[in-house]
């Protein structure tokens, strides 16, 4: 199955990137290769540079590219702004989602949607066709429809503002989805949700990350690779099962490849 | 309940200081937008000499043809204007004002009598149509009747037929001194009295003219009423003065919208307007004020002192204020209410945006009076660039306020990190039996919320309008629709980099 997959090209190329904020050294030669129809997974200790990684693919300004580079689609993205990214089919699910007052999560949710349609050639949907289109996907992730009229956000408690990441995704159908600690902070049902959203995403021509800690995520969506980061490094590449060893035997364990290599 | 609840308290008040602050230079692009009614229209005008003196005066006075009451007036007016000294409270830095470099009167030179609009000198048209307020009868606005003044005088209002028909009253001032003296000698300054304040005291002295409507018993005017007010000449000031007379069981909804070419040198402004609702009488006053503000480097622009005041004389009256300020280098205004009759009530909402060196000390004053009155305080300053931008206000609940309330909120929201944000409320309860609720925050806009938007396909600017407008939500819901289009575009304009 795999050798078939890789008859295509591929989603996403990081070559060797190096990456850097206040002249801080975050990230030193990462390289990572995602397929079509392959799922992902990164884990590491917190401040090992997974969730920066994810935001230099998306393209944040904080930081800067010392060295590698990043393809999308066999184009080099480096200097991309975060919204060509967003509207050629990057998505980036945040670990922390942002709060903007005053801004209707209806509202936002449509200007973003008809941003990627516009890049796809897709006709711009109006209040009411785009509302028909979300009614459709907020069955997705299990939402009501008053979370549309709220500020982006706003109030929600920590597993409703995943499930607005999961529906922002399920709207833009991206062709690579990088989910930074997206299980993070969920209870099992919450976790269900998120889970069975990302699986209805995810087919034969998508990409996807996980960024995650816990073992249980990866048990509703099995990878097919699994790095462990360190020090703004990949140390080791394995599949599902590795997931399984890191959770046995804690980051400990991966300390000795720092050694070997 | 005899127990005084007074309650003051900072909500949300979560300042984001970032290391990074949003990428500066971007920040300062997207706020760098040419003004775009800078231009000068060249006609002749009939200028009066530089100076203020009473023979000044009297030369004005006697140039509108002005009967004895309104000459007493203005000299009563200008005897106090000389004891007074210009108010330095507020926080507001600018080089001394020379009282005698200013020209009172300029007019642009028109036929003694203008019988229609055809008549009017077609580059005064022009100048309104370039504006976006066509006067002729062709294009003008539907559904909105517009005075429009160019620098001392009013040159046209359209639809007053039409109006007539309702027994309202829309006219120039100086036509409403001819036509309705009756009118105007019962209500000049009883609600801003000429002793109120210096700019005031400055206004009633040398006013030259301004809008004037009288809104019968019973009659719901049946369109909006405007006024434009342009600047033209550098070298003269101008000094509008707006009365509005609601009587009982009336109501109208009245906008104004200002503008003035790019001149190096200062302009002054000093307009001072007066509301009076009577019973259940009710008055919604809206403002887009886009005065020339000035270079980045803060040379030129329009010193802006405004005395806006509105009397709920009646009860169940109402006078509601809403205000989008953008332009102007100085801004120093307070639309007010006197909640006299029981159970009125009064508004303020605002929205005051400054950008590079332009400076706002802006707010309300809600004085209850009478009992069960009541007011509603929502100000929205955004600051960017090196600009300050200042809420005062004052709550005051008289003796005879029982019952009384009033909920006030006041946010600022800071682009970049050389823009400054001040908040002064001041509180004076007389009236153990009322309440006054006040919250105030402070935010700015964040990297990371910038990135969250950008993240998913929304451009930079149109990110920085989104939260902009957001911000302002609840002012815009105020203001007439026709108008809150505009102020949204006119705000995104500000903070549009000249990509867009």
């Amino acid at each position: 199955m795999q050798s078939k997959m890789k008859e295509s090209d591929p989603i996403l190329e990081v070559k060797n990137l190096s990456a850097s904020t206040d002249n801080l050294p975050i990230l030193k030669g990462v390289s990572l290769t995602v397929y079509p129809g392959e799922i992902h997974a990164i884990m590491g200790r917190n401040g090992c540079g997974k969730s920066t990684l994810s935001k230099i693919i998306a393209g944040h300004p904080s930081y800067n590219i010392t060295n590698g580079d990043i393809k999308f689609l066999g184009k080099n993205i480096n200097s991309l702004e975060p919204e060509e990214r967003s509207q050629s089919g990057i998505f980036l699910g945040f670990q922390y989602p942002i709060e903007i007052p005053g801004v209707s999560n209806l509202e936002f949710l449509r200007v973003s949607t008809n941003a990627r349609r516009k890049f796809l050639n897709k006709e711009e949907l109006d209040t009411f066709d785009f509302e028909e289109l979300v009614k459709e996907k907020l069955e997705i992730v299990k939402m009501d429809q008053a979370f549309l009229s709220r500020s982006v956000n706003q109030g929600f408690s920590g597993g409703e503002k995943k499930r607005n990441e999961i529906l922002q995704m399920a709207l833009l159908e991206p062709k690579i989805a990088i989910l930074d600690e997206t299980d993070s902070g969920l209870d099992i049902d919450a976790l269900r949700i998120v889970a069975s959203g990302i699986k209805r995403i995810s087919n034969a021509q998508t990409g996807i990350i996980l960024i995650t800690h816990y073992q249980r995520l990866l048990d509703e969506i099995k990878p097919n690779y699994v790095h462990v980061m360190s020090d703004g490094q990949i140390i080791k590449t394995g599949e599902s099962d590795l997931a399984l060893e890191l959770e046995k035997k804690g980051y400990e364990w991966t300390d000795n490849f720092i050694k070997e290599t | 309940m005899g127990v005084s609840f007074v309650k003051v308290y900072k909500a949300n008040c979560n300042k984001l200081f970032l290391d990074n602050m949003v990428n500066e230079n971007l920040v300062k692009d997207v706020v760098k937008e040419p003004y775009k009614y800078g231009f000068v229209t060249d006609i002749e005008t009939e200028k009066i000499e530089k100076g203020l003196n009473e023979d000044i005066i009297k030369l004005i006075s006697q140039k509108k043809e002005e009967p004895r009451f309104l000459l007493d007036f203005r000299l009563k007016a200008f005897k106090r204007w000389q004891k007074m000294k210009e108010p330095d409270w507020a926080a507001l830095g600018y080089k001394k004002i020379d009282y005698q470099d200013i020209i009172y009167y300029s007019a642009p030179k028109q036929k003694e009598k203008i019988s229609s609009l055809d008549e009017v000198d077609p580059k005064l048209l022009e100048t309104f149509d370039k504006l976006g307020i066509p006067l002729t009868e062709q294009k003008k606005l539907t559904n909105v009747a517009v005075d429009a003044v160019f620098d001392s005088v009013s040159i046209a209002t359209t639809f007053r037929e039409e109006l007539a028909e309702h027994g309202v009253i829309f006219c120039s001032i100086s036509e409403a001194v001819k036509n309705h003296a009756d009118l105007i000698e019962k209500y000049l300054g009883t609600v801003v009295p000429a002793s109120d304040n210096y700019f005031a005291a400055l206004n009633s002295a040398v006013f030259s003219d301004g809008s004037f409507v009288y809104i019968p018993k019973g009659v719901t005017c049946p369109m909006d009423l405007s006024s434009y007010f342009r600047i033209n000449s550098g070298d003269s000031g101008q000094f509008e003065r707006t009365l509005i007379i609601a009587e009982e069981s009336s109501s109208v909804s009245y906008l104004e919208g200002c503008t003035a070419p790019m001149f190096d040198t200062n302009t002054l402004h000093a307009a001072v307007v007066e509301l009076i609702a009577l019973d259940d009488a009710s008055i919604k006053y809206s403002t887009v004020q886009n005065w020339y503000a000035g270079n980045e480097e803060g040379i030129g622009g329009i010193f802006n002192f405004v005395t806006k005041r509105g009397k709920c004389l009646g009860k169940r009256s109402k006078i509601s204020w809403s205000q989008v300020e953008t332009g102007s280098a100085i801004t120093w205004k307070y639309p007010s209410c006197l909640l006299l009759g029981e159970e009125s009530v009064g508004e303020f909402y605002s929205v005051a945006l400054t950008n590079n060196l332009q400076q706002a000390d802006t707010g309300t004053k809600m004085i209850h009076i009478g009992p069960k009155t009541k007011s509603t305080i929502v100000s929205k300053g955004i600051s960017a660039g090196n600009s300050k931008n200042s809420y005062r206000g004052l709550v005051k609940m008289g003796t005879k306020a029982t019952g009384s309330r009033n909920y006030s909120q006041c946010d600022s929201m800071l682009i970049g990190d050389q823009a400054s944000a001040n908040t002064f409320p001041y509180i004076k309860s007389q009236q153990p039996d009322s309440e006054i609720e006040h919250e105030a925050s402070t935010c700015r806009i964040s990297e990371d919320q910038l990135f969250y938007l950008q993240s998913r396909g929304i451009e930079f600017e149109e990110a920085v309008s989104m939260m902009v407008s957001g911000f302002c939500r609840d002012v815009f819901n105020q203001l007439p629709m026709e108008f809150a289009a505009e102020a949204d575009k006119l705000l995104a304009l500000k903070l549009e980099g000249s990509v867009g």
